[in-house]
């Protein structure tokens, strides 16, 4: 009885591709991309596991077991790039109600066109190039003839050097990320404020609430569903501390407060052609990632019933 | 039918006081950055290094302009991002849409994992070494068609774009016109594409701002400098200063130097200007198309 019915869903979905063949072509580009250059580099991780070399080839090469693995917990950078890569990430992490508190305060302006320029303006900075962007803060921070120079000669006093401090490295990747995305990120919060029935305002000022409590009562509770789906996101990418950005304000006198895990994997990798060393320190990464985001998800479906997945 | 009490409504004036305020020191905190450039690229840089340049320019000269032209790698470099970014946003959006549109259909087999398959690309990957291996081995290291075609897949790109054909195709029409003996492809070039302006010009957008702003694939895969795109060119002027690298002492050197310096303001402009004229007429776009994204989440 099950076999008769399953040959014949069998039947009826071969039937189905048969028809819609048109759709399997218009998915073949992306499927065929996706194979040969994300998958097929997957399967190019057991170079981690070996001792690679390019002219033996991957299957050729021989097997090293965890060894790059212990060779990166043993070595003197594992402590730095970790400390830095996880204290910039909850830096930036902590930003995170930033552009909550942005969507607020945009939905809360009344005069219209002064909100559109308000929107045009912060929304700006966010097609900036990262190389720009790290151009602008040279320009600016620089002690000699910076902006921040001129400012400290003001009153008399010698400018810190903000770019070749080690400590400072993390507050400057982390703010300038907010100059530049806190008014983009506050766009997906604003269009989910824009979905609340007007009744419910209204409702709330016949009941003589204040602006702050329909802010409180109203507008933040509409926001969480959102806040969570991308917090989640935001947790799986937690030890992604950005290449692009953290490679270019880099140099020589902020090193050990700017070597994060993906500029280690660059340098060990295409630098200095360690291969499976490389290799090895980027896949605990995306591991650590991966699991991050399985928990966090696993985590947000058992108290609060939003979820990825 | 004003019922407020008094003290609410004085509250609300604070409130008022406090929001203008926020957003007026926002502004300046945003536009000053990219304001105080502007008009140092117009002036003298050693009125600009001596803190005289705040709000307009001081000694003005074009000289950073004439400079860039003396680069033959900045324009180089101009032309080579214009062609990325139009070949490049043409592959994006025609493999991304299609990908979209057949996995917003609901009668398609296998949908589920097919999903699955590009979604479980944007948490895991190779890797920086083995997708480069797998990049040579392919034999597009350092050529152009390593920039427009093997990371032009956007899974985001395909999730918004599927929830806008799921909510924006009414699946009436596609049954319409199977009766009429329309196949699958026909109707995604005559009906459903030209229904779907919005969507194909928010992705459009998406890829060319992408596209020209992005600098990792090119440090990555691009070893020769003819085939630099801007942002590698602008590397070398702002952040690893190479000009300034090369010069010796002396009043020559000076000249150099205040060339050098006039030069990393008007690169900035020059670089930024496509976007930022383009900006004002499709930002109306951009926020239709992560209202669209918001849809599904």
């Amino acid at each position: 009885m099950t076999n008769s019915s399953s040959s014949g869903n069998l039947q009826r979905n071969m039937a189905r591709i048969g028809r819609n063949w048109g759709l399997y072509l218009l998915l073949l580009p992306a499927v065929t991309l996706l194979l040969c250059f994300v998958y097929k580099p997957m399967y190019g991780i057991i170079i981690a596991f070996k001792d690679f070399k390019p002219a033996l080839g991957i299957m050729g090469s021989p097997w090293a077991g965890l060894k790059y693995f212990e060779k990166f917990f043993n070595s003197y950078q594992f402590s730095i790039t970790i400390r830095n890569t996880v204290y910039i990430s909850l830096y930036s992490f902590a930003t995170f109600p930033i552009p909550i508190l942005f969507a607020i305060g945009v939905n809360q302006l009344r005069a219209n066109r002064f909100k559109r320029v308000f929107q045009t303006v912060t929304y700006m900075p966010h097609f900036i190039s990262t190389i720009v962007v790290v151009g602008i803060l040279m320009i600016l921070l620089s002690p000699g003839n910076g902006l921040i120079g001129s400012l400290y000669r003001l009153f008399g006093a010698e400018a810190p050097n903000l770019l070749g401090s080690a400590g400072m490295f993390s507050s400057l990747y982390v703010w300038s990320d907010v100059w530049q995305h806190a008014g983009w990120d506050s766009i997906i919060y604003i269009a989910a404020l824009s979905s609340v029935d007007p009744s419910l305002y209204e409702a709330a000022t016949v009941d003589g609430a204040s602006r702050w409590q329909k802010i409180r009562f109203i507008d933040i509770p509409m926001l969480i569903p959102t806040a969570i789906t991308l917090l989640i996101l935001r947790v799986g990418g937690m030890l992604g501390v950005g290449f692009e950005k953290a490679y270019l304000l880099q140099n020589n006198l902020n090193i050990s407060g700017s070597e994060v895990l993906s500029t280690y994997v660059y340098k060990i990798g295409l630098l200095s052609s360690q291969y499976s060393f490389s290799a090895a320190i980027n896949l605990f990464n995306t591991l650590i990632n991966f699991v991050l985001l399985i928990a966090v998800n696993q985590i947000s479906r058992k108290y609060s019933e939003h979820s990825l997945w | 039918m004003e019922l407020r009490i008094p003290k609410t409504r004085n509250n609300d004036r604070l409130l008022e006081i406090v929001l203008y305020t926020w957003a007026v020191l926002v502004l300046i905190v945003v536009m000053y950055p990219l304001f105080f450039i502007v008009i140092a690229s117009f002036s003298d840089p050693s009125a600009v290094g001596s803190g005289q340049v705040w709000l307009y320019p001081k000694g003005f000269t074009l000289d950073g302009y004439k400079e860039l032209f003396k680069h033959s790698n900045i324009w180089l470099g101009y032309r080579n991002t214009i062609v990325y970014t139009a070949v490049g946003t043409a592959i994006g959006l025609a493999v991304n849409l299609s990908a979209a549109y057949a996995l917003s259909r609901k009668d398609l087999v296998g949908r589920r994992f097919l999903s699955l398959f590009f979604i479980f690309t944007m948490f895991f990957n190779g890797g920086l070494v083995p997708t480069f291996l797998t990049i040579r081995d392919f034999h597009l290291y350092d050529t152009f068609w390593v920039m427009v075609l093997p990371f032009s897949v956007a899974v985001f790109d395909i999730i918004v774009a599927r929830t806008f054909f799921q909510t924006g195709i009414p699946p009436e029409l596609w049954e319409a016109a199977q009766v009429d003996g329309c196949g699958n492809l026909r109707f995604y070039v005559q009906m459903v594409l030209p229904l779907s302006k919005a969507i194909i010009s928010v992705l459009a957008l998406w890829f060319a701002v992408g596209q020209w702003n992005s600098y990792f694939n090119a440090l990555i895969y691009l070893h020769n400098p003819d085939l630099y795109p801007l942002q590698l060119v602008l590397r070398e002027i702002l952040v690893t200063n190479q000009m300034q690298n090369a010069l010796g002492t002396g009043e020559a050197a000076q000249i150099a130097l205040r060339l050098a310096n006039l030069l990393r303001y008007s690169v900035i402009i020059v670089a930024t200007l496509p976007i930022m004229c383009l900006y004002p007429f499709v930002q109306k776009h951009f926020n239709k198309g992560v209202m669209i994204g918001a849809v599904k989440s």
